[in-house]
């Protein structure tokens, strides 16, 4: 069972910014009283906030009746759903079979030194969020990493180093 | 140039290869030049080793490109377009002469993947245009009736192609059986095995055949409401499932009156998994779409008879579906002239690791291993030592090169120890290690496991326990006997299918790879030379250039050397964590 994944970043994001929860009015208007649709609530949340605040799940249930219990209990179920907040980019590191059979671990040892960031963290500027998956369904690119939409394949150490780093450049000029 | 098609590869593996840049520069020349050739897309044709591919159509034939960048986008314009000469070198498959990579398209049987790299998978007249939705309109014309549609997909012989291999026209008759006011067909596209991808292929190529599969399968079950439950991480094909959806409601095929008969009403929805491998099971699938933690059901009763919301259900896989329309078209005969005598047709093999040709292959059953690495597969990388392929992912085993006749077939497969699943097919080399693999797996499910079943959730993790031990060195006496044990328990007491089948990975390798267990238990020694604990890094002296990187990086100060100087590890002081040896450039670190 995924129980590691409960608490552990839990740390590396200090204060948590307090959400906007109205912007959830929509979603529940489209689903409350249809079965079936705890999970696409909390995909939907997730998809406003990035992840489900404490908030969104009170607010759940006290719009629509599902208990707190029951959405706790899909939420740290499913791989999908994250409890805290994440950086601006998500990288989603493959871990799946072709890619570990092509080691992908000294890559993402890499990306760890480069990130200073453990699995599941988030960097100090709010930019990365690292993630271990089981297959972007890219394999014969393997090792396969993915930055939002987009996928990067055939990487090395050196290669996603690379990447982050342009992608880090690009954010500093785009901020001045 | 009129005629001229120039069609470029836009599948996920296309794209992640940069097939995007491709497109939009052929789109740029044509546009600045006033270029009158065909631009189109279409999904991926499996050749993902040769991505990104284009394929050119002019009067004399057709001719792909591979690995295309846009440099060679210029060229293949102002070569093959503008001067009619086709740039050989670049061409990987062409119906006008031989290839190297020509085998790999030649060797396969192309029915589940047939329109896949063929046609624009965001077209439904293209679709149509290949005997699209004719299957579908055959049964209504000829007025086929709901058991003879089912008759047909027994006699073909197809076998459920998502894992376990049980008979599709069989599993409809069931759910035929029993009537109620709702039923449900499902289709499972949550591709669960890391390492597999033939369903997301499938999907993103040709949405359509799969939508009339589940429509044909509703025909024949009496199903009211369709779902496609498919993985969060497949973006791409999420989408054009819904632009094939839509295409389908206009058309008339999906909706209410379907086809134009009075009463039929039949839609499909999909419904977005959120990532738990358990939920390839059936029973925890549908738990899923009620809402609920996917976790695996007791059977009977079986969902033909209760299922999604206790009404009768069919679960069927993405390949399965696909299969239907091109059953029915040409009759139940022509697919099974293909295959062994208990595993008819064909399958789709997602063919990865240490190979050469990595990508989608659909292949004859009864077709051997070893066909599939050396003649479709071009053979393994570097032309390193074959070691095994691993079948089946979490739940399958690795096959190792001695067996590799082989055949592909249900049977053959499961007596090997590893199972036919879903079809993906990871070659290994001399350096991989199979405890490490082992360890990779049972890493993979005990993480996966629901923790409904105590020896499920609870052995999974001590066996990776002894597993993570053995690689690390601190391996004892007794702990092969001991997996063994844990292994034979927690397939007895578990439930579902994931905790049935998560002891194989380590029973297949201890099965054919014992020597290598025993080499890290004994001898504290990784004969692939992978599990890091186990080696010991020292400096070549001939190679050391003394540029203090490797100095630099170990993190525990065990290397002795100044600059220009031959350097020394101290192996009281190392802890193997191999940064020497990854960051050092001159290839001077060893590995014993
Ligand atoms: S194993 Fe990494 S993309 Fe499939």
């Amino acid at each position: 069972m995924r129980v590691a994944r409960l608490h552990k970043n839990g740390s590396s994001v200090k204060v948590l910014k307090p959400v906007d929860i109205s912007l959830m009015d929509p979603l529940i208007e489209k689903y409350k009283g249809k079965k079936g649709s705890l999970i696409p609530l909390l995909q939907g949340t997730q998809n406003l906030y990035g992840y489900i605040p404490r908030e969104a799940f009170q607010k759940l249930a006290s719009d629509t009746g599902l208990k707190i219990s029951e959405m706790y209990g899909v939420a740290t179920f499913y791989a999908q759903f994250r409890l805290s907040p994440v950086g601006k980019n998500i990288i989603r590191m493959c871990h799946g079979t072709a890619c570990h059979v092509q080691n992908v671990t000294a890559v993402t040892e890499d990306l760890i030194d480069e990130l200073k960031i453990k699995d599941g963290e988030t960097t100090e500027d709010g930019l990365f969020t690292l993630e271990t998956v089981a297959c972007l369904g890219c394999c014969s690119l393997a090792p396969v990493m993915m930055i939002g939409e987009e996928t990067h394949g055939k990487l090395d150490g050196k290669k996603a180093v690379k990447i982050i780093k342009d992608m880090r450049r690009k954010e500093v000029t785009s901020k001045n | 140039m009129e005629n001229t098609k120039i069609i470029v590869g836009l599948g996920s593996c296309g794209l992640a290869a940069g097939a995007g840049k491709v497109y939009d520069e052929f789109k740029r020349i044509k546009e600045a030049d006033n270029l009158v050739f065909e631009l189109k897309k279409t999904s991926c044709i499996g050749m993902c080793y040769n991505e990104p591919l284009v394929e050119v159509i002019d009067e004399t034939g057709s001719y792909l490109y591979g690995k295309v960048d846009v440099k060679m986008a210029d060229e293949i314009i102002d070569k093959h377009l503008n001067k009619f000469s086709p740039i050989k070198e670049f061409i990987v498959s062409s119906d006008q002469f031989e290839t190297k990579d020509g085998t790999f398209l030649n060797g396969q049987v192309r029915i589940a993947l047939r329109d896949c790299g063929y046609i624009d998978p965001e077209s439904i007249e293209e679709y149509e245009a290949r005997q699209g939705y004719e299957a579908i309109k055959k049964i209504l014309n000829e007025k086929i009736k709901d058991t003879d549609v089912i008759q047909i997909v027994m006699d073909s012989g197809l076998r459920g192609r998502g894992g376990a291999g049980f008979s599709t026209g069989m599993k409809w008759k069931f759910c035929n059986n029993y009537k109620a006011p709702n039923k449900y067909i499902i289709c499972n596209a949550d591709e669960g095995d890391p390492g597999a991808f033939m369903d997301r292929s499938l999907l993103e190529g040709d949405p359509h055949a799969v939508l009339e599969g589940m429509i044909i399968g509703a025909y024949a079950i009496g199903a009211t409401e369709g779902i496609i439950y498919c993985r969060a991480e497949y973006p791409l094909a999420i989408k054009r499932l819904n632009i094939a959806l839509d295409q389908a409601r206009k058309k008339g095929y999906l909706g209410e009156n379907i086809f134009g008969i009075e009463g039929w009403n039949f839609d499909i929805r999909i419904k977005e998994g959120a990532g738990a491998f358990v939920c390839g099971e059936e029973t925890a699938l549908m738990a899923s779409i009620e809402g609920e933690r996917g976790m695996p059901r007791k059977r009977p009763p079986f969902p033909a008879e209760s299922g999604l919301w206790k009404s009768p259900s069919n679960i069927n896989n993405v390949e399965s579906f696909s299969n239907i329309p091109w059953i029915i078209n040409n009759g139940p005969a022509a697919y099974a002239q293909y295959g062994t005598e208990k595993s008819k047709g064909t399958k789709v093999f997602a063919l990865t690791g240490k190979i050469k040709n990595g990508g989608l292959v659909e292949v004859p059953m009864g077709i051997s291993i070893k066909d599939i690495v050396y003649k479709l597969g071009g053979g393994i990388i570097d032309d390193k030592k074959f070691k095994a392929v691993q079948l089946g992912g979490p739940s399958g085993g690795c096959i190792p090169e001695y067996l590799s006749d082989t055949m592909i077939d249900y049977d053959s497969v499961v007596a090997t120890g590893a199972i036919m699943g879903s079809g993906g097919m990871v070659v290994m080399d001399e350096t991989t290690c199979m405890v490490d693999i082992a360890r990779f797996f049972l890493d993979f499910t005990q993480k996966e496991s629901c923790g409904k079943c105590t020896f499920c959730r609870i052995g999974t993790k001590r066996m990776l326990e002894i597993l993570t031990r053995i690689t690390e060195g601190e391996g004892k006496v007794g702990d092969i006997e001991m997996l063994e044990e844990l292994a034979s328990q927690i397939r007895d007491a578990s439930l579902c299918g994931l905790g049935n089948s998560a002891p194989n990975p380590v029973l297949t390798t201890i099965k054919y790879f014992r020597d290598e267990y025993e080499a890290h238990i004994r001898d504290k020694k990784c004969p692939a030379l992978c599990c890091k604990k186990l080696l010991t890094y020292t400096v070549i002296p001939d190679k050391c250039t003394g540029c203090v990187v490797c100095k630099r990086a170990c993190p525990a100060n065990a290397i002795d050397g100044d600059k220009k100087v031959v350097h020394f590890i101290h192996q009281e002081l190392c802890t193997k964590c191999g940064a020497c040896y990854s960051k050092c450039k001159f290839e001077a670190i060893q590995l014993n």
